[in-house]
């Protein structure tokens, strides 16, 4: 009696859940998971733009528009692979510098003896809330041949580049000025041999002189927003346990190695994380300033994605380009959170 | 709610939402053809500015007014997005503007009504234009209008570099020895954009072209490209070309308006902006260099009022279309915003009207229309890349690594 009494409760429960979450599961479904798959379904076809992809006419291409991603030598992988290398490269620099930046600048704000708080709290954090385009158009002034950033490189004697028309990669730059190697004439060892359609040589190039401009502007506008969740972990942290380090004599560093980092470590991962996806996701910087130019080396998979499916209406690989984008966000955070699991 | 019951919920419900999507997104077969009776007529265009916007509209809404139809003209923020995306929903608009670089992208998917033959006089277009819009043999449809390149010349700098009316090249080795003037001089000589767009009249001067004329054939690696190349690289080398973004300019027309280069290779649309931007420049036109051989060349630029394949209103359509690319309407646009008819029999009139722009109307005999293969333009836009770093490679590998490229997009 008392037991199918509750099982009925239960039951009553279990539907008014469900009443409760049916407008988020509806909306998140129409607009969230159906496009999803409607995608996954374009990634199979060579639908052309024109009608429905769901139509009966619409060639089925099965995996063709992801073989040709890796598979087959042309355009379309090389496009492709350089659009990885350069979010690669452009990931490797970006996320360790805005992390450590942000930690940097929380640590400052979070700071007993610092005065007028508010305002670099402010100051750090305005980037992160104004407009990226509007942001990405003064670095576009800023980044100009005769512009600030040049001017400022000329007052020290240094003649800067021309930064958005140089495709040069600076890991070469680098190589050719201790004179290890001649950016003119690659090694033929390197430019010789490749992997998929990449010779080894681009593939070490680094990012380029232009994606370093970019790169300054995203790690500048990000670390705000990150410095924000690494102050709130910060002011978790008891102070008792800090005060408890400088009894035992440690040092200011080994207080911040031993004592404070440790404790943000879940704070880390989330800030990692979501610097990564974002990272990877690159866009409206790159469409803003340079649209993949120059020499393509500015060229990300986000928008290699859309100029392939928008530009050349070639639907199925720009749906298959952004598929494999999510394999490959989805498989590194999860090497991320196997790297940064606690250990016992 | 265990998880397992969780998942099939969700999955049920996903699928009764992709059966309720997959019939809302499903072609009602065979769209009734509404010929007789007011049209409701929308049309799409690529808008250079508020000029044209307005000259367009009023334009419609004269042709609307006389014919007893409905015509809304909206101008486009990106029209290749926009139009991708109304085909993909099959509610295009009935007409539109296509440029000529992806008029075949759009023809060859079947998006257009090909639909020049009943256009009044069809043979009245330039020749060269009508190439441009046609696929398979046949013409799809009409040029709304066109604009050539031509060498501008910045008169002060000229003069500060002693150079005369003389000097004004003809031909390729006159334009080095005057680039070598300036130079001396301290001044850029030549600012040219770093595309196909610009640097293919070269080829065009040397008698070659990137494809076969039916643009069947990938044609880039000859002897005459190459040397087309050679000399193009040559001239960047020595410091006698730069690109725009090396003046700082977003174009060349920009470079030239500041004083940055005492020469420009750029199409008609330079004198709105010279007028609008940099009035105080004083300035003269003159037909492109011709190549070693005399050939000249230059590219041609167009755009050509397309009909949806989809539309309801076909005929109504056409006959807008016809209105729109009657000589006197073209003359009307040309003075409003600057381009240059289509129609031949429009030539005598605009050359009375605009005496100056004789050197890009003559291009209009031997200038040379874009690529028109459908799945190109990565493969041009592969070229641009080429292109840019050309001071540094070698011409060979830039015409060979298109061919390759465009072997594969054209197929076989």
């Amino acid at each position: 009696m008392a037991d199918s009494k509750r099982t009925s409760t239960r039951s009553n429960e279990r539907l008014a859940g469900w009443l409760f979450i049916a407008p988020v599961v509806a909306v998140l479904g129409l607009f969230l998971v159906v496009p999803i798959l409607m995608a996954l379904w374009v990634s199979f076809t060579d639908w052309n733009g024109q009608g429905s992809p769901f139509q009966s006419g619409v060639p089925f291409a099965g995996l063709d528009n992801y073989t040709g991603l890796f598979a087959h030598d042309g355009l379309v992988r090389q496009n492709f692979m350089t659009s990885i290398r350069n979010n690669a490269y452009y990931v490797i620099v970006v996320v360790p510098l805005q992390t450590v930046l942000a930690l940097g600048l929380a640590l400052v704000v979070n700071n007993r003896m610092l005065k007028g708080k508010g305002f670099f709290r402010t100051a750090f954090y305005f980037p992160s809330v104004t407009s990226s385009v509007a942001i990405s158009v003064v670095f576009l002034f800023m980044f100009a041949n005769t512009g600030a950033i040049n001017e400022i490189l000329g007052f020290f004697g240094v003649s800067g580049p021309q930064w958005f028309a140089d495709p040069r990669g600076v890991l070469h730059l680098a190589l050719d000025a201790v004179g290890i190697v001649d950016v003119n004439a690659p090694p033929a060892a390197l430019s010789g041999h490749g992997l998929l359609g990449l010779s080894w040589w681009d593939w070490t190039s680094g990012p380029s002189v232009a994606m370093c401009a970019i790169i300054a502007l995203v790690v500048w506008t990000t670390s705000g927003t990150f410095m924000l969740m690494f102050l709130a972990a910060l002011q978790n942290i008891p102070t008792q346990l800090d005060e408890a380090g400088l009894i035992d004599g440690a040092t200011r560093w080994q207080r911040l190695r031993f004592v404070t980092l440790p404790q943000l470590r879940p704070t880390m991962f989330l800030v990692l994380t979501l610097g990564l996806i974002g990272t990877w996701q690159v866009f409206d910087q790159i469409y803003v300033m340079s649209k993949g130019n120059p020499a393509k080396t500015t060229l990300t998979p986000a928008y290699l994605s859309y100029s392939t499916a928008f530009r050349d209406f070639d639907y199925g690989s720009g749906a298959a380009i952004s598929f494999v984008l999510f394999l490959i966000i989805v498989s590194l955070t999860l090497l991320q959170r196997r790297a940064l699991r606690e250990r016992p | 709610m265990k998880p397992g019951r969780l998942v099939t919920a969700v999955a049920a419900a996903l699928l009764l939402t992709t059966t309720a999507c997959g019939s809302g997104f499903d072609d009602k077969a065979g769209t009734a053809q509404q010929s007789a009776g007011p049209a409701d007529l929308k049309i799409l265009i690529a808008s250079s500015g508020p000029a044209e916007a307005k000259a367009v509209t009023d334009a419609a809404a004269k042709w609307a007014s006389a014919s007893g139809n409905k015509a809304t003209v909206t101008p486009a923020q990106d029209i290749a997005q926009q139009l991708g995306q109304a085909f993909a929903g099959s509610t295009p608009p009935d007409v539109f503007y296509i440029d000529a670089a992806r008029f075949a992208d759009y023809a060859s998917v079947g998006a257009l009504e090909p639909y020049a033959d009943k256009v009044t006089n069809l043979d009245d277009f330039y020749p060269n234009l009508r190439q441009t819009f046609t696929y398979d043999g046949k013409v799809y449809c009409v040029p709304k209008d066109f604009s050539t390149l031509a060498l501008e010349i910045n008169t002060d700098l000229w003069q500060k570099a002693g150079l005369t009316d003389a000097d004004i090249p003809t031909n390729w080795d006159q334009l080095t020895a005057a680039a070598q003037k300036i130079k001396a001089k301290g001044i850029v000589p030549l600012a040219m954009g770093d595309t196909r767009d610009r640097v293919g009249a070269f080829l065009v001067q040397n008698g070659g072209w990137w494809t076969s004329a039916d643009g069947k054939q990938a044609t880039a690696d000859t002897p005459q490209n190459e040397a087309a190349l050679t000399y193009v690289q040559g001239l960047l080398k020595d410091g006698l070309v730069k690109f725009p973004k090396q003046l700082d300019a977003g174009w060349a027309g920009e470079a030239f308006g500041k004083g940055k280069a005492a020469m420009a290779i750029e199409g008609n649309w330079v004198k709105g902006a010279m007028k609008a931007d940099f009035p105080g420049i004083k300035y003269t036109v003159h037909e492109l260099p011709a190549g070693p051989t005399g050939t000249k060349g230059t590219l041609s630029f167009t755009q050509c009022w397309g009909i949806a394949a989809k539309s309801k209103f076909k005929d109504q359509a056409i006959k807008f279309v016809d209105a729109m690319t009657a000589a006197d309407q073209q003359m009307e646009f040309a003075t409003a915003f600057g381009v240059m008819p289509s129609r031949q029999s429009a030539q005598a009139p605009y050359t009375a009207k605009f005496p100056e722009d004789a050197p890009f109307i003559a291009g209009a005999a031997y200038g040379h229309g874009p690529v028109n293969a459908p799945k190109m333009d990565t493969v041009l836009a592969d070229l641009d890349t080429g292109l840019q770093s050309l001071a540094t490679s070698t011409p060979k590998a830039v015409l060979q690594r298109f061919d390759k490229n465009a072997k594969t997009a054209l197929g076989g």
